[in-house]
Formats: C-alpha cells, structure tokens, sequence
C-alpha cells in the first residue's frame, strides 16, 4: 500500500471518513423530511453558541476522554477493549460505596478516593477478561462483550437488593451527602473572572480527564512500559523475542484500559447524577471507540474527538427538542464515523494515497 | 410442578430458542467463512424493524418477511465491503453496524409511525399465525405424548419450523456439499483455497448473504411472529447471546440447536421464575438471565471442553503480490 505523508495519516483521511459521516447523516435527515442545514445550525448554536452549551459539549466530552483513552490504550497493544461501558457503570459503582459510606471531610479529599476507587472497580472489571486472555487465549473481544451485559445485570441486582434506600421504587441509589458536591466549571472561572454558566454539569472532573490525556501520552511514549505497550502491539513475536512478557503487558494495559474507563463515573455519577442510577454510562463506553478511531489513538486526537462527539450529544439534544429528529441521529453519525475511520479506512485512504501520487509526481 | 407446566415451559424455550438458532446459524455461515459477525443483533434489529413496518403497512407477513431480509442483506453488504473488499477490521465493522441499526431503526420508526421509535401493533394477516399441525386437537387427550404433540411440537408459526428444519440443512450444505467444503476450507485457509483456483472474495460474500438471509428471518420472527409489532431495541442483545451460543457450539450446526435451545429455555425458565428458591439460597433473576454470558466466559476459558474459532476468522484475506 502506498504510504501517505504523515499529516495526511493523521488529520486529512479522519477529516476525510468524518466529512462522509456528516453527508450521509445529511442524506437521512433529508430522507426523514427534515433540512440538513437547518439541523446543522441547531446543532452549531445548540452546542457552541453558549457558554451553556459550551458546558453541557464538556461535560460530556470529559466522559468520551476518559472511555476514549480507554479504547486508545487497548488499541496501542492491539487489543480491543469493547467492555468500556461495562468498566465504566463498576466504576460507577466504586464511586457510590466511596461516597455513600465513607465519611469524607471535604469534596476534594472525596474526589481523590472517589477517583481511585473507580479507577479499581474498572480495572477489576477488566482484569478478568485480560487474565483469560493472557493465560488462556479467550479471545478479549467476546469476553469483554460478555462482561458487558454481566456487568449491567450485576448491576442491576446490587443497585435493587442493597443500594435502593427502603421503600424506593426506582433501582438507583441513595443521594451522596451535599457536601460531596464537585465544583462546577462555571464557578471554578467565575473564581478568576471569566464569567461561565453555573448550569451545566461540567465540573472539576475535566481538569483529571484533561491530565490523564497527558499522563496517557507520557506513559505510551516516554515510558519503557509504554514501548513495550506498543512493541506488542506491532508484532507479538518480536516483542516477545526482545523478551516482552505478553502477560504483563496483555493484563498491564487492560487493567489501566478498564481504570480509565471506570474513572469516567466520577464525572457523571459524582459530578452529574449525585446518585448511582441504572446504566450510569449511557454507552459512553462504545462513543469511546468512536472517539479512539477519530483520534487515531493519540491522546490530543481523542481529546479533539471528544469535543466533537461532546458537542454532538449536545447539539442532538438540542435538534431533538426544536424539531421532530431524535436524539438516536448521533447514534448513526457515530456509527458512520466509526464505520469510516475503523471499518472502511481503506476506502477513504486508497484514494486519498492515489492522489497524493499523482500530484507528487507532477510536482517532481 | 404439574406436567402441562413442564410442556409449557419447553413450549417457551422453542418459542424464545427459535430466533437464537437462526442468528446462530447466520453467525456459523459467517464465521465457518472466516468473517467475524459481531453484527449479528444489528442485523436482526433492521430486519424486525422493516419486516413490521412493510407488515403493517401492506397487511402481509411475507412481504414483511422479504422487506427484512432485504435489509439485512443490506447490512450483510456493508460488513462485506469493510471486512472484505476493503479489508478493515472485522470487529469495528461490526461494532458500527450494531449502532447503526440502533440508531436508524428509531430514526426512520420515529418519522415513519410517530409511536417513539415503535410500530403500531400487528394483527391478522400482518402477523405469522401460529399453525396447527395435522390431528393436534384430536390427539391432545392422549396421555403423555397427546400434550407434546398438541402443545410442544404444534402450535408454531411456520418459521419456527423453517428454522428447525435448517438446522440439518445446514449441517449437509457444510459437510456434504462442495460449496460446505470450500467454505470450512476459506475460513481456515483461505490462501489454499485461492491456489485452488477458488475465489475466496466469492465465498465470504456469499456467506455473508446466507448469514443475511438468516438474520433477516430472526428478525422478522421476532417482531411479526413472537411479537405484533417493533418496538425500540427489540433484539434486546439475542444477538450477542447467538454468537455465545455459537461458540458454545464450536461452530457446528447440530451443537447450535442444542445451545441455542438451551438458553431459549434459560430465558423462559427465568420469564416464568423470576427468583428461583433453592431453601439455602435465592437464584436472582439477573443471575439466570446473565448465566449464558456467563457460560460462554467459562466456555472460552477453555475450563470445559476448548472453544477453537475457525483459523481464519477475523483477518482479511490479502492475496500475495
């Protein structure tokens, strides 16, 4: 196959798969009686043109950082990791028995427990599924698929029999305690000045999702677990002839997959929610697969690409409350996306390459 | 428990196995092919979907039937052209087709119905009638088997029975045929098959049609025989519990009937028993309801027996330059 400039690799054939996803959402919106155009607008002023808007495209791109790093790292040691979502409701559930019953002082000292407590319950998660990978050759892929639908049961079940408060109805846990409350973006810049919405939920948990993109970076690139990560992930034999352990790096980079998908819970059951409720993570965890394609696994594409998929999800909000599109319209833009970048890549690379050959000769 | 309890509950399982069983054999064509099918329950969703709505709009079942099929062969293309002609993942193509059903079947059912992403509810000749087999009320006084036969065995819509009848279909196309033997072969090795002379683009999209096909009935039984009418996310991950199944059958047609039928009858063992009272300890309904994920886990965990996938699947054939 024909090799393309480096930039072209990185933004143009995205840029490209992203550009398709968007005509051809186009064509069904059109197709359902509604103008594309309009609906874009919606989507544009409903996502960006407020600091509201603004608030609620962050928030839910804190979530799709933390599952879209997730799918990254897995995917750096080619594994995939489609159990996020099921990560991410057990991390949920490690953040309701931190907030729930221990007693913290404070919301900070509790966000640090609530943190690591998340990041344990995801990465336990995984671990199973890594382990029968590693050791016994399951395949990870239908596992981790497994180990959703597991996870969503057991869930249901604990929430019902033990963390329903008596006499409720509704299978979802008891408030956390008000002191627990994180702080909202908007008054974290009122602080310095930058006036901001208080409404929307984005709160403090962007500032972790923001540091693990870059912690995520330093540990794939300038760590020598990261290069053994990714050594693995190019060629099993070789990283093994270098003496590799796939063990440890099949587990190692599961359990940090499955931590960062847990820690996602601390935005939305902490920050949002103040209550673990039934399937606390939407399918965050599958946006993350999109968002890991779109970023091509780099932290700083998949934080680009949660902004994206954040304002998405606000903008679908939006265009289903003006007009008569659902908000299910993000969930086809999603999967044509991740058809195009993951899927059809080649589709959209093999004439991007021809081009790039035709004018480089010319050029020459 | 009384014995018309017992042919009841064996009644529900054939009921709730039968959708399991096609989609198992359209992951078996698809997987003994080397083409990875996590797009099963996406499949089924379109075909449900399609096959109420036409059902419903034209009062036919049949055509229903064929409008689901259609869509799902055009989701069986997709899948081909990504993991075949253009060699891309396999699992992501499959990923993608699943939300794109989730996605669609509400966004059309939305705008089409207006009932939330459902259709109204089927009747008549809209829906597949479940039949009555020759003598069944006659026989029903019959201790013993006059139940069976009555309850158990008659009383099926007709694809019921056109899914018990594939299965030995299957089993002779795959093991008799010479279109069997190339398609066991491509799936385990396909550059053999190509020296052969043999086209192994042709196989698995040919497979991938039958898989379509397949799909395309499992989901219109779903929603024009086991239930009148579409309602959102009605495959409810059959899908997923089609493609354990699948695995737990080692890919081979008769152990499907066998795996599929035993977690048709899990889920109405669970529909009936909501919680199960062993005296020292109470089976939640969330357990039995997770138990095939949970026996597929242990399946692949090579602790019973060993789960060994066809050679093949999973990776795009390139062919040498």
């Amino acid at each position: 196959m024909d090799r393309l400039p480096k930039w072209a690799d990185a933004v143009l054939v995205p840029l490209l798969s992203i550009v398709i996803a968007f005509v051809l959402s186009g064509i069904v919106i059109a197709a359902i009686g509604e103008n594309p155009l309009n609906a874009l607008m919606i989507m544009i002023d409903g996502g960006l043109g407020s600091t509201y808007g603004w608030g609620y495209t962050l928030y839910y791109a804190t979530n799709f950082m933390f599952t879209g790093l997730a799918v990254a790292v897995a995917f750096h040691a080619s594994l995939f990791n489609i159990g996020g979502d099921g990560q991410a409701q057990l991390g949920g559930l490690g953040v309701a028995l931190a907030c729930l019953f221990i007693p913290w002082p404070n919301w900070w000292v509790a966000l640090i427990g609530a943190t690591a407590a998340s990041a344990l319950f995801g990465a336990a998660w995984a671990a199973i599924p890594a382990w029968l990978q590693a050791k016994r050759g399951s395949h990870i892929v239908i596992t981790t698929i497994m180990f959703n639908f597991v996870g969503a049961g057991l869930m249901l079940y604990v929430l019902k029999h033990f963390l329903k408060p008596a006499g409720s109805q509704d299978p979802s846990s008891a408030d956390f305690p008000a002191h627990l409350e994180l702080p909202k973006l908007g008054e974290i810049l009122g602080a310095v000045g930058i006036p901001f919405s208080k409404d929307p939920p984005v709160n403090v948990t962007l500032l972790i999702a923001l540091a693990a993109c870059f912690l995520v970076w330093v540990l794939i690139w300038h760590t020598r677990f990261g290069f053994a990560l990714r050594a693995f992930g190019k060629s099993e034999p070789a990283a093994r002839y270098a003496g590799i352990s796939p063990v440890r790096i099949t587990m190692g980079a599961m359990l940090i997959s499955g931590a960062l998908a847990g820690m996602m819970s601390i935005n939305n059951v902490m920050g949002e929610a103040q209550r673990l409720v039934l399937n606390s993570s939407e399918g965050a965890g599958f946006i993350g697969i999109a968002v890991a394609l779109m970023g091509r696994s780099h932290p700083l594409g998949v934080l680009l690409a949660s902004i994206l998929f954040g304002f998405l999800y606000q903008g679908g909000a939006e265009l289903s409350m003006w007009t008569s599109i659902p908000p299910q319209l993000i969930w086809v833009i999603q999967a044509l996306v991740i058809l195009f970048t993951g899927a059809l890549d080649n589709m959209v690379r093999i004439p991007v390459a021809a081009a790039f050959r035709k004018f480089g000769k010319r050029r020459t | 428990m009384s014995f018309e309890s017992y042919v009841s509950i064996l009644d529900s399982t054939v009921r709730l196995g039968t959708p399991l069983l096609l989609a198992c054999l359209a992951g078996l064509f698809s997987e003994r092919s080397g083409v990875f099918d996590i797009g099963l329950e996406g499949k089924m969703l379109v075909a449900a979907f399609l096959s109420a709505a036409v059902a419903y709009t034209t009062g036919s079942a049949w055509l229903g039937l064929l409008a689901g099929i259609a869509g799902s062969l055009v989701f069986s293309a997709i899948h081909g052209l990504a993991s075949i002609t253009f060699r891309g993942n396999q699992l992501i193509s499959g990923v993608a087709i699943n939300m794109l059903a989730s996605g669609i079947t509400v966004l059309v059912g939305q705008n089409w119905f207006h009932q939330g992403g459902g259709t109204p509810a089927l009747s008549g000749a809209a829906r597949f009638r479940d039949m009555t087999l020759p003598f069944a009320n006659e026989l029903r006084d019959v201790p013993f088997l006059g139940p069976i036969y009555a309850e158990l065995i008659s009383g099926h819509s007709v694809l019921v029975y056109l899914a018990f009848l594939l299965v030995p279909a299957t089993w002779w196309v795959l093991y008799r045929t010479r279109f069997g033997l190339r398609l066991r072969a491509v799936g385990e090795n396909p550059a053999a098959v190509d020296t052969a002379g043999v086209s192994v683009v042709a196989l698995r999209y040919a497979a991938l049609a039958i898989a379509g096909v397949l799909c395309g009935i499992a989901g219109s039984y779903l929603s024009t025989a086991l239930a009148a009418g579409f309602g959102r996310e009605m495959t409810a991950g059959r899908g997923y519990i089609a493609l354990a199944a699948l695995i737990f059958a080692k890919w081979r047609p008769w152990q499907a009937l066998g795996s599929t039928m035993f977690f048709g009858f899990l889920a109405a063992v669970s529909i009936r028993y909501p919680t199960i009272d062993l005296g020292v300890l109470v089976i939640p309904n969330e357990f039995m309801d997770n138990l095939p994920y949970i026996l597929t886990v242990v399946v692949l965990a090579g602790f019973v027996g060993k789960a060994i996938p066809p050679r093949a699947g999973g990776e795009p054939y390139v062919k040498e330059r």
